[in-house]
């Protein structure tokens, strides 16, 4: 029969060691100080950000796209690889699902700091309008919700099964958890066939859901009448964005966790560069939108397109504008091209640099527009003309950016980051075909 | 074979009718009785009533038969005024003549201290204009535009910005959730936020000068103004209401502002009143942005030949300050 020993002693979630400790304390620390940033900016009202009457929107609203644009990666990678039926999916799936788990929920939260009445969060219910795209978000993003959770759930059905056996000497207590989780799997024919069933079935919809909450968030954008919103090209372009940011993160967790956990027989360099192809690829088609969306707007040059995209080209924005494009998009497709670029630690450092950029990617898509209206910023203090965030709201941002993090770090720790059954699953199937070979 | 099935068929619709028709009468005939059976119960309990007719003789009725009129309902109904819905038949429009403003900047102090709002979120901009370094500059007073299609009123979520039959497009800032979406769709940038507790000073004293009992400041000059909501330009239904011009109206000693009622076709800065319609018509009036579809409510008289020099008012415009 099958040997499950060894896998369950790779792959089974282990304490943190000292790093893991350390690192978790600092990611709470930092959330704290998010949170007591927090209820002051409650107390004495969104005074303590740098945002006007002009700069109405600013690194909240940013950080919450970056977030939605995040929980996009297992949109492309779960569900699309499945679909195409890309098998060097397996190891990185139930990575990818638990980022896009905690991106969401982050989304979810990251949206009400931006309100300047959290306690009214109801009326959005009791007073809720259709018209409204922010009506449709709070529609999308609970539904994505509940479809990440149910993707990142299924698959996890006999995992949870296994390691309740695995668990039953040495952990009576976290082995009940684990059964409790696993809804009495016993790995009948019957069970899988529903198993595999469901699967199917939420990774099918997790696609047009997944569409449509990127289209929706770009549509918060698009549907008001400001110069670089007012696009056709956005939906697209959130949707190519997203994919970007989502791989990079990837990317990134990727070769963390396989350094943390010393999971090199599983997570190999063959992943990466899998992994490294397709992050060129998403690159590729961004790219492709962001020229449709800043060059055609110049080579008509209306004189509000004109205006924005100077600020961008060689204005005050463009030391970050040309950060995000070449650092965050043209760099990486070129390092990635060379086989040499696709190794593990070359890939680390190109998702951190794509992750990066994609963050500020979206700073310059929300604050640049809102500083050049239709009438000029004339009467108000001469600061209004400007925005960077302050300490309260980097505070918050950087407290949120943690609590991502916490979210991955504590579902890594209970759940098997590689799914054990699937690999198992694989390795056998590779040993039959050897043996009909031979 | 045929002739009988049809013969058949008829009887039976025949048949039909009579059924239906009986059972129809027999109902009528059923509720007849009934509610003559109750009009008796009604009778036992109450006694015989004194009225007047139309042509002023008294009559004496059993109560039993006196019964309210719906319409008696209905009128109580309309008196009771539907802030939601504004002062029926009307419909408020401004003109702003370009040709005569120089930036005296009186509207702006007279709307800021009747609505208690401090200066840096002054719901009155005048604005520098001058398109080009070709055309001429000329000041550009602004204030809600309070247009028909109102881009504010369709992003916002929960229907705290409402646009009115009279025309005017407010906020109810005891429902806004403070996402100010509505801020982000406005292409005229004329609302504002309240960044922090808005310092209007000594509210309940305010409220009572104001004579408002009612908490929600829709229609009360922007009394109170609540922490973590949008504020903007109300065209002052406060005094509307009174019969009385909004105080930016008033408060201009060029004779800038007209305000009126569209249904009327008239318009008045407080010196002259004149024809909406012709007025518009002789001096080329237009409205800001008019390509965005939004339908502003308030109509601008160009720049042409000015009574002022456009330099005069240069001299009270600072770049990053407004009256406080």
């Amino acid at each position: 029969m099958k040997n499950y020993d060894k896998l369950l002693h790779d792959l089974a979630p282990q304490k943190f060691g000292k790093k893991g400790v350390i690192w978790t304390i600092s990611l709470v620390v930092l959330i704290v100080l998010g949170i007591i940033a927090y209820i002051d900016q409650i107390i004495r009202g969104q005074m303590v950000t740098n945002m006007n009457d002009y700069a109405l929107w600013g690194v909240y609203i940013s950080n919450f796209v970056f977030f939605v644009a995040t929980s996009f990666v297992a949109t492309v990678t779960v569900a699309v690889l499945r679909l195409t039926k890309n098998s060097w999916r397996t190891p990185i799936v139930r990575i990818a699902e638990i980022i896009s788990v905690s991106a969401i929920i982050m989304a979810g939260i990251t949206i009400t700091i931006d309100m300047g009445r959290p306690d009214r969060l109801m009326n959005l219910f009791i007073h809720g309008r259709m018209q409204s795209p922010i009506t449709w978000d709070v529609i999308i993003i609970p539904t994505y919700i509940m479809v990440s959770l149910l993707l990142l759930y299924f698959p996890l059905l006999p995992d949870f099964g296994l390691l309740k056996k695995y668990y039953e000497d040495k952990k009576p207590k976290l082995s009940k958890w684990y059964g409790k989780l696993s809804l009495n799997w016993t790995g009948s024919d019957n069970q899988k066939a529903i198993q595999l069933k469901s699967i199917h079935i939420i990774a099918i919809l997790i696609i047009p859901v997944g569409f449509m909450l990127q289209t929706i968030d770009a549509w918060l954008f698009s549907t008001l009448y400001r110069v670089g919103w007012d696009s056709t090209n956005l939906g697209a372009y959130f949707i190519s964005g997203a994919s970007v940011a989502g791989v990079g993160a990837l990317v990134c967790v990727v070769y963390v966790l396989q350094k943390a956990y010393k999971l090199d027989d599983y997570i190999t360099d063959y992943h990466f560069d899998k992994l490294g192809k397709f992050l060129v690829l998403v690159c590729l088609i961004y790219l492709y939108f962001n020229l449709n969306e800043y060059l055609i707007p110049q080579l008509t040059s209306k004189k509000g397109a004109t205006t924005h995209i100077n600020v961008l080209f060689v204005g005050e924005y463009a030391p970050l504008f040309w950060f995000v494009t070449i650092g965050g998009l043209i760099i990486p497709v070129i390092v990635l091209l060379f086989k040499q670029g696709r190794k593990p630690l070359p890939m680390f450092l190109i998702g951190l640099l794509v992750v990066t950029g994609s963050w500020w990617k979206r700073y310059l898509i929300v604050t640049p527009t809102l500083l050049h209206p239709f009438l000029p910023i004339q009467g108000v203090p001469e600061e209004w003309r400007h925005y960077f965030p302050s300490l309260h709201e980097w505070a918050i941002t950087i407290g949120t950016l943690a609590m991502a993090l916490l979210i991955i770090t504590i579902l890594v720790r209970y759940v098997p980051i590689v799914p054990i059954q699937k690999t198992a699953d694989e390795q056998e199937e590779l040993e039959l075909n050897k043996n009909i070979k031979s | 074979m045929k002739n009988n099935n049809t013969n058949s068929r008829r009887k039976f619709l025949d048949k039909g009718l009579k059924l239906g028709l009986i059972t129809a009468i027999g109902a009528v005939g059923l509720t007849k009785i009934a509610s003559k059976l109750n009009a008796k119960t009604n009778e036992g309990s109450t006694g015989k009533m004194e009225l007047m007719t139309t042509d002023g003789t008294i009559i004496e009725v059993d109560s039993s038969e006196v019964m309210e009129m719906d319409h008696s309902k209905k009128q109580q109904h309309e008196e009771a005024y539907d802030m939601r819905e504004g002062m029926p038949n009307r419909k408020f429009v401004m003109v702003i003549d370009l040709a005569k403003c120089k930036n005296a900047l009186k509207c702006q102090v007279a709307c800021n201290k009747q609505h208690y709002i401090t200066g840096d979120h002054a719901w009155l901009k005048v604005y520098k204009m001058q398109e080009d370094t070709d055309t001429a500059p000329y000041w550009m007073p602004t204030t809600c535009m309070h247009c028909d299609q109102p881009a504010c009123v369709t992003v916002c979520p929960v229907d705290a910005t409402f646009k009115r039959r009279d025309g005017l497009v407010l906020i109810d800032n005891e429902r806004c959730i403070g996402c100010r979406f509505c801020m982000a769709a406005c292409p005229y940038s004329t609302r504002v936020f309240n960044w922090s507790e808005p310092n209007q000073g000594d509210i309940t004293m305010l409220m009572d000068m104001e004579n408002q009992t009612e908490h929600n400041s829709a229609e009360f000059a922007g009394l109170p103004s609540i922490k973590g909501t949008v504020d903007k330009c109300d065209f002052c239904p406060h005094t509307i209401k009174n019969n009385e011009l909004p105080h930016c109206v008033t408060a201009c000693p060029n004779g800038v502002f007209y305000f009126g009622d569209k249904y009327e076709d008239t318009v008045t800065n407080g010196e002259e009143t004149l024809r909406l319609s012709k007025l518009l018509a002789d001096k080329h009036g237009y409205r800001l942005m008019e390509g965005l579809g939004t339908k502003p409510s308030v109509f601008y008289l160009p720049p042409v030949d000015r009574l002022v020099d456009f330099k005069e008012g240069l001299e009270s415009f600072t770049d990053f300050k407004s009256v406080d």
